[in-house]
């Protein structure tokens, strides 16, 4: 009887886990958003960005020697960075690589994030809010860029990591302050959608010269910083595994296993009554 | 003559002092913790943002703490009365154990002073965020572990009150780990770059689920053999080895359920490498208990039956590590061990929970004693 019981249980939660629907398809972006477009061979390692996004940002130096600012990674103080991959076999083989939040089309640390600490606006930039992130840092863990950081030697600690400027722009500014300052337009900033047709456009012109892809055009859902470089990406650090957002799976299985929250519901009516009809029956074995 | 009673006793024992001794230095490092931040006081970084406060404290030790989840679906729901003065130590445990895997989370988030804004603001809530789901499950289990043990030790007249109430409770306390258990498996999913392919999969909160449950009975078996040796209670190893049946059940399903999802895939990741000996290596250590704890004879044997739940719940330790630390690879440039004072927090923690088990079954009716306790 409580096995048959406990059956129809099982069975009613997973008719609802098993309906349709719920799985989610990745997202597009948006568009008119806006995004930038970095293009490794005209980068010459200057870091006149480095210092610039330090400026606009109000982040101070990290001058670790006491004289020179040479950061080499991302971290609590530092949202952008100038990195040099050289080949290991040939040094005349070597390509700069700027790294900043990507701005992904559908991000893993937005998607994560419990109290929407994270946002993903219309406009193209992840923010970040500190009053409503608790610190859990989720945000690192899903994020495949390894972008966002955590300030580790502070007892009030915040999540840092560019948001495109968003305050500079709200003041008035036209653009990031990277950007800005690049010498050789390196790095430009625009309509994401007009930025990918220029990389493509750069693709057809020098074929021979660029690896034939866009990274971020739709690598893991797409970035709205795309990238074009002479050297494989995978040694710039960028990871190429498909085109599938990690969020647009893990959010099919979760809502697809709980369909709202049709399926917890059923499965706890369920449960009760089995507890239910089971102590009764114990009552009766008692007396 | 099987009624649960308090155990009585002098409190303050030698082991019990060298307990709170460890809790007490786990928490003058908590202090320094909150004084400098994370960074100085732990082994983690940008690159493993999570760390053994997480794996263990919370992942691990919840799992091995879920003694009271499933002795609840085996005497509520499938209805085996005769277990069912096993289910309030296993709640003790599973109360404790949750209670510190709340304070682990308090002390590892970095903006603690946000964390009530987790429960209470629910127009915020991001129901994509499988944390989310395990937060809020976590937080309503503690209380409702708590309500389901304080008839152990409330007054009379409340518990009264609590009986009507008790058949809805239980149900929660059932609801509430299946959703948490099988989302802290989600919580990976995400990671789609980082966790390697032969752990990384859509079946990673069923996985976790179904190792949970088995978790939680081989929690129980040693809880209540290592409670009978050390307070000499009435052996219990008849029903104990016919619950180490149930462990195997788990475990001959997660088994099936881990090689057949990766079957399907074709085994992606897997060669001549040191992750795919890992992962051969944590097959065989579920294996191994769950061929163990199927021979019902052989674990009538009290020390038998304590290895291989020993065995049983380093399987799903081990598993939980793997997915949270081991399998999970940000990049080259990063490495994870826990600090020594890291790790002594863990200990301390662990520490206070075992003290504590010892004062509620000594002041409360929580075991069954033996009819002539020495």
């Amino acid at each position: 009887m409580d096995r048959r019981n406990l059956l129809k249980v099982i069975f009613a939660g997973g008719a609802a886990a098993a309906l349709p629907a719920a799985a989610r398809n990745q997202r597009t972006a948006a568009p008119d958003s806006v995004g930038m477009l970095f293009d490794s061979t005209y980068c010459i390692g200057c870091k006149a960005c480095v210092v610039a996004c330090r400026e606009a940002q109000g982040l101070a130096p990290e001058p670790k020697d006491g004289m020179h600012d040479v950061q080499t990674e991302l971290d609590g103080q530092t949202k952008n960075v100038i990195k040099l991959w050289k080949d290991e076999k040939n040094p005349a083989v070597f390509a700069y690589v700027k790294q900043q939040c990507m701005h992904c089309i559908d991000p893993g640390c937005v998607s994560v994030c419990m109290l929407g600490a994270l946002k993903k606006t219309a406009a193209g930039p992840v923010t970040y809010d500190k009053d409503t992130c608790i610190g859990c840092r989720y945000c690192q863990v899903a994020c495949p860029f390894n972008v966002p950081k955590f300030q580790w030697s502070s007892p009030t600690p915040q999540i840092v990591k560019c948001d495109l400027c968003q305050s500079r722009i709200a003041r008035g500014a036209t653009q990031p302050a990277c950007t800005e300052v690049c010498p050789r337009k390196a790095v430009i900033y625009g309509k994401r959608a007009d930025l990918l047709e220029e990389a493509h456009r750069r693709l057809a012109a020098h074929p021979s010269f660029y690896v034939d892809k866009v990274y971020g055009e739709d690598d893991l859902g797409g970035t709205s910083v795309l990238y074009l470089a002479s050297v494989p990406f995978t040694k710039l650090g960028f990871p190429e595994k498909g085109k599938r957002s990690g969020p647009s799976i893990t959010e099919s299985v979760q809502h697809g296993v709980y369909q709202g929250f049709l399926t917890p519901a059923i499965l706890y009516a369920g449960l009760a009554a089995v507890v239910i009809r089971n102590r009764k029956k114990d009552k009766e074995a008692d007396e | 003559m099987n009624r649960a009673a308090p155990l009585g006793g002098r409190i303050f024992t030698p082991r019990f002092n060298v307990l709170l001794a460890l809790g007490g230095l786990a928490i003058a490092i908590l202090i320094w913790r909150f004084i400098v931040g994370l960074g100085p006081t732990t082994g983690m970084n940008d690159g493993y943002p999570w760390g053994v406060w997480i794996a263990f404290d919370v992942v691990t030790g919840t799992a091995i703490a879920c003694g009271g989840y499933a002795m609840a679906l085996m005497v509520y729901i499938f209805n085996k009365g005769q277990y069912h003065k096993l289910v309030r130590p296993a709640l003790l445990t599973t109360a404790l154990g949750y209670s510190v895997a709340g304070a682990s989370v308090f002390v590892d988030i970095g903006r603690w002073w946000n964390a009530w804004k987790v429960p209470s603001f629910f127009w915020a809530w991001n129901f994509n965020s499988a944390l989310l789901e395990v937060a809020l499950c976590i937080m309503s289990y503690i209380i409702v572990a708590w309500i389901e043990l304080s008839p152990s030790f409330l007054p009379k007249r409340f518990v009264v009150y609590l009986e009507k109430a008790l058949p809805f409770l239980i149900a929660l306390g059932i609801l509430l780990p299946t959703m948490h258990q099988s989302s802290l498996g989600s919580l990976m999913m995400v990671a789609v770059t980082k966790v390697h392919p032969l752990w990384h999969s859509q079946l990673l909160p069923l996985l976790f689920l179904i190792s949970v449950i088995g978790m939680g009975y081989a929690g129980a078996v040693l809880e209540a053999t290592v409670s009978g040796r050390v307070f000499r209670l009435e052996s219990e190893t008849h029903l104990l080895s016919k619950i180490g049946k149930a462990v195997s059940f788990c475990y001959l399903a997660f088994l099936v359920l881990r090689v057949g999802g990766l079957a399907l895939n074709g085994f992606p990741g897997f060669g001549a490498n040191g992750m795919s000996l890992l992962f051969l290596a944590e097959l065989a250590l579920f294996a191994v208990p769950a061929w163990l704890l199927l021979d019902e004879q052989r674990m009538r044997n009290p020390g038998q039956l304590f290895l291989a739940a020993m065995l049983a719940i380093l399987a799903g330790a081990v598993y939980r590590f793997d997915v949270y630390l081991v399998a999970f690879d940000p990049g080259s440039n990063w490495h994870y061990f826990p600090s020594i004072p890291e790790m002594l927090v863990t200990i301390g923690f662990v520490s206070l929970e075992i003290a504590a088990y010892t004062l509620a079954v000594k002041l409360f009716p929580i075991l069954s004693p033996a009819r002539s306790t020495p």
